[in-house]
């Protein structure tokens, strides 16, 4: 299924012809563009992986099994996506594959997070005189930091999704195709996970807490 | 009022408006329709619908406002490099990769 995904990844845009010298080499067995390959993505893929799997260790072996895993396909990459645009999906697979195998995709709930409504189906919430500015937020590292760990809160099977999404910006089929669930399943997810998180966010975005 | 739980009679009418009324819709139905709303796939009708219960809802408006701004910090805060692992990749790691990919 993935594979499928991994071939119709979107158009490339702006292809260029340094690229292809690379990828030609790499299919040659090229030492020497294998290396160059590896030293200018291996860092944003480690990224990735932290993202989602948010340990060190994890996202090295992720992000070696990754390459390993693009140098035995990339033979057979159509060349019809960047090439980083492709690294990234195996990166991601990779990455979801590992969550699945330590079974860290659980089933937590997540209505105590979820917005009230009283019998008339009318919206519960406090007023909000003041909503804090993303700038504000997001301008000490200390605060940057309490929202990392406030999304790492949320259940693994929304977290992850609200990542592929709003972080890695993958598109709802991508990230649909990718988890194996439906599109409206994704879309479901997603709002749940941003609701969830508006409401473990609500101190700093009342500007209330430090 | 305390802490938004409006009680008594202005809610009450406001929910029997909001359920009964031609072009209305409830804060809970309005909940269904956000993600749909915010990527710009609601026919136009549905739209004009989830327009005007914004205009008169105080709660669905705040609740909007506050849940794009999270969607906002969440992106911003992946943006600071301090969210990522550190840029400098340990060259043993890439002599590992290096190495696997030859045997």
């Amino acid at each position: 299924m993935v594979e499928s995904l991994l071939k119709t990844a979107p158009a490339a845009e702006g292809r260029d012809a340094e690229e292809d010298e690379l990828i030609d080499g790499v299919v040659a067995g090229s030492e020497s563009h294998a290396e160059r390959l590896v030293r200018t993505h291996i860092g944003w893929m480690r990224a990735v992986a932290f993202r989602l799997l948010r340990d060190d260790g994890l996202a090295d072996d992720c992000v070696q099994e990754a390459l390993l895993n693009a140098f035995q396909k990339i033979g057979s990459f159509e060349r019809r996506s960047r090439l980083k645009t492709w690294l990234h999906r195996i990166t991601v697979n990779q990455a979801l594959m590992k969550l699945r195998a330590m079974k860290r995709l659980n089933e937590q709930p997540i209505d105590p997070l979820m917005p009230e409504f009283d019998e008339n189906a009318c919206r519960i919430e406090a007023p909000w005189p003041r909503l804090a500015s993303t700038e504000e937020i997001v301008e000490r590292e200390s605060v940057r930091a309490l929202v990392l760990s406030k999304i790492g809160e949320l259940p693994d099977n929304y977290r992850i999704v609200l990542m592929l999404r709003d972080i890695e910006e993958l598109e709802t089929a991508e990230v649909a195709e990718l988890l194996e669930i439906s599109e409206s399943n994704v879309k479901v997810r997603l709002h749940r996970a941003r609701s969830a998180l508006k409401k473990l966010l609500e101190p700093l975005l009342r500007g209330e807490a430090t | 009022m305390t802490d938004g739980r409006r009680t008594g009679p202005m809610r009450w009418m406001k929910g029997m408006m909001l359920k009964h009324m031609p072009l209305m819709i409830t804060c809970a139905e309005f909940e269904s329709f956000i993600l749909a709303y915010l990527e710009d796939e609601l026919p136009a009708r549905e739209r004009a619908v989830f327009d005007f219960h914004l205009k008169i809802c105080r709660e669905c408006r705040d609740y909007l406002a506050a849940y794009r701004r999270t969607v906002e910090v969440g992106k911003k805060t992946f943006e600071d490099p301090a969210a990522a692992v550190p840029d400098a990749v340990p060259e043993d790691l890439i002599k590992a990769v290096l190495a696997a990919r030859r045997t």
